[in-house]
């Protein structure tokens, strides 16, 4: 019977030697121009069970440019815990070496150049390629799917999601769980779901009317047998799924993170006989964090939903919390020893999709090619060119959200505009051609029209600070996930510290430089209401529009927010 | 109904005016308690308030509340203008003291569940549910 301290310095051992083995080589073999495939996925198969994590991979199916947060504030507890540590910062606490490969794929600091030098990243005929050498590893790994699977590029939206659907099938997933794919509305997922050929999860999808689980589309969990062990997997949609998302979309849905049911869960797989217990979960690091220290009997948390990839699996307890990343930039392994009905140890690695040095899988390679082909000429049609580094990642602005922005201010004449601080969406260099493809995929949603209205100086200080709630409230089951809503024609200056209501101040009409009178009336444009029924062209249109206007757009420093208390 | 865009953020806003308002303990609130217990002094206990950190819709909030033993069980929304929410009595034939109903929010606010036991002892609990715009999911 091994002590729940060996437990802890096994674990730790065996996270450590990878964290090291792992990263280290690479950016020296990166620097000696010798990345290889075999690098990247060499790993020391350890213990009885493999698992793979992928999440958030938001309908990216080709290789992309992806820059991570350089602002990404924790509150209370969580300040200044990972996920909540970025940059120089970050690449200390993993021993990571500035500008080497793992530097490139984890930290934000001289991306353009490190992109240029290391190429794009993800891919899922490359993605299928690091899972297929894993099961050829281990062939009876499970391939588990955190959700945000089925959104996010123009042949997503265009196919409402089959595009997705059908290539993920190649990839064979054991499980997946949800988030944006409600938002293709309820009709679209149970048709999807109830043709797909692996379990759909979520214990807290509840049906609303009744208020009780939504069994009939969604299992709560789904045991699996392999390497001769009982493995339950529990689903955990998006929690807040009709707060952040239009809940008419899905009206006979309600989610929330239903804890005490996530506890029965673990207590009734247990009796029915789980040694292992997984959690495949679209709950956000923070929420997963402290549903670990309350939940008893979870062995691993798959986290999703906040985007934040770590290099080494975060403890609590004895519950491993696992940080995959977004956009198809990453695939987790997670090895694990289960013996005498419980866990004895793991072995895990982070493995950065390098898109130039993995092999494409041929099969689902031809697969993409497939769904790409009947829109190959609207998505490569070029739109404008960019003499700036876009991205989106940041607690509180990113330069594509600027673009969108300003866009938005030009084309719908407005004085102020608002963007949703949402975190998926890829990066493009300076000196990127700008596609209808790029801008699709950092704007395609079923709700995107760009309304323009009028709100008081007052009412926008009172979304600012509701917004602001749902990302800095200290205790993380109150916090939402996503970003600080960006903001265009408006400055102000947050102290994260303070409670919902005293965040915000020195708001800032940026055209005249005046403060904002809480009584005077501002047009205001923005988009992804989800109120229903908003009305206004879609968000892609007013970008291309402002973009081919343009030409080449340069997007400049955005220095009209100021943070305290970071 | 047809929902003109004009009405739609209209209601968006409305809703949002509701939405920030972090609402305090009304004095009403705490008077509710203290008629029920006849100013007694309620602890803690085998008590569990059920409900979402996070309201989908504060016009109608789903709470369950459970006390095994309780005679008696009162919901007190402390926020709400009104702020009694529900009073359940248990008879000797009633199954387990459990309960289960839906309630309007008029914003974020704490909501208190009161159980008064068979020995005459009085039990609470309270959690924050938050109401909120939301729309920004990552």
């Amino acid at each position: 019977m091994i002590s729940r301290r060996d437990f802890l310095q096994v674990s730790m051992a065996a996270s450590a030697l990878y964290g090291a083995s792992g990263f280290g080589n690479w950016a020296r073999l990166a620097a000696q121009q010798r990345l290889t495939q075999d690098d990247l996925l060499k790993f020391d198969t350890y213990g009885n069970v493999s698992l793979i994590h992928i999440t958030d991979i938001h309908a990216q199916m080709v290789p992309i440019y992806f820059r991570e947060p350089e602002i990404n504030i924790g509150v209370g507890e969580n300040r200044g815990q990972v996920p909540h540590v970025t940059g120089a910062d970050f690449r200390r606490l993993y021993g990571i070496e500035d500008g080497s490969a793992s530097a490139y794929a984890l930290t934000y600091d001289d991306f353009a150049a490190l992109a240029r030098a290391y190429g794009r990243v993800g891919g899922l005929d490359r993605m299928a390629t690091v899972i297929n050498a894993i099961r050829a590893e281990r062939p009876d790994a499970l391939l588990l799917d955190g959700g945000d699977t089925w959104h996010g590029s123009l042949t997503c939206l265009r196919t409402q999601g089959q595009d997705m659907v059908n290539v993920m099938n190649k990839l064979r997933p054991d499980a997946m769980t949800f988030h944006w794919e409600f938002t293709l509305g309820s009709d679209r997922v149970r048709e999807i779901v109830g043709g797909l050929p692996f379990a759909a999860l979520g214990q807290n999808i509840f049906d609303k009317e009744w208020d009780e689980p939504a069994s009939d589309t969604f299992e709560s969990y789904k045991f699996f047998e392999r390497g001769g062990v009982r493995i339950a997997v529990i689903g955990q949609a998006f929690p807040y799924m009709p707060i952040a998302n239009p809940g008419w979309m899905f009206p006979e849905y309600s989610f929330g993170i239903r804890e005490q049911r996530m506890q029965e869960m673990v207590d009734e797989v247990r009796a029915k006989g789980a040694e292992l217990v997984v959690c495949l979960s679209h709950n956000g690091f923070d929420v997963d964090k402290k549903m670990a220290g309350r939940v008893k009997g979870i062995d691993v948390i798959l986290t999703g939903h906040t985007h934040d990839a770590l290099p080494e699996p975060v403890l609590v307890g004895e519950t491993v919390l696992i940080a995959s990343g977004s956009n198809g930039k990453f695939v987790s392994r997670v090895d694990l020893d289960v013996r005498d009905g419980r866990m004895m140890g793991f072995r895990h690695k982070l493995i950065p999709i390098f898109s130039d040095v993995i092999e494409p899988d041929k099969e689902v390679a031809a697969a993409i090619e497939a769904e790409r082909a009947p829109f190959r000429e609207e998505l490569e049609e070029v739109v404008g060119r960019t003499e700036s580094l876009l991205y989106r990642r940041g607690n509180f602005a990113g330069t594509w959200d600027d673009l969108i922005l300003a866009a938005l201010m030009s084309e719908r004449d407005a004085e102020i505009a608002m963007s949703p601080g949402v975190r998926w969406g890829p990066s493009l260099l300076p000196g990127q051609d700008i596609t209808r493809e790029d801008i699709y995929n950092v704007t395609s949603m079923t709700y995107g029209q760009a309304y323009r209205t009028e709100m008081t100086g007052e009412r926008i200080k009172l979304i600012l600070e509701d917004v602001g709630d749902n990302l800095f409230n200290p205790d993380p089951y109150y916090q939402q996930g996503g970003d600080m809503v960006r903001v265009g024609g408006l400055g102000f200056t947050i102290d994260v510290t303070k409670p919902q209501g005293e965040r915000f101040s020195d708001l800032t009409f940026l055209a005249t430089g005046e403060p904002i009178d809480p009584a005077r009336s501002y047009v205001v444009a923005g988009w992804a209401s989800v109120n229903q029924g908003t009305e206004g062209p879609q968000i892609w249109d007013v970008v291309e529009s402002y973009i081919r206007k343009q030409g080449t757009v340069s997007v400049p420093k955005n220095d009209s927010i100021k943070v305290i208390g970071a | 109904m047809k929902i003109t865009r004009r009405d739609a953020v209209a209601m968006g806003l409305g809703a949002t005016m509701v939405a920030m308002l972090p609402l305090r303990v009304s004095a009403a609130g705490e008077e509710a308690v203290m008629a029920f217990t006849g100013g007694a002094e309620a602890g803690e206990g085998d008590i569990t308030l059920t409900a979402p950190e996070i309201a989908e819709n504060g016009n109608t909030v789903p709470i369950s509340v459970a006390a095994p033993g309780a005679v008696e069980i009162m919901v007190l929304a402390t926020g709400n203008p009104s702020p009694e929410v529900a009073n359940f009595k248990f008879g000797t034939a009633s199954g387990g003291a459990e309960v289960s109903t839906r309630m309007r929010l008029a914003g974020t606010q704490d909501v208190i569940a009161v159980a008064k036991m068979a020995d005459g002892s009085f039990i609470k609990t309270a959690r924050n549910v938050k109401v909120t715009i939301g729309g920004c999911g990552g």
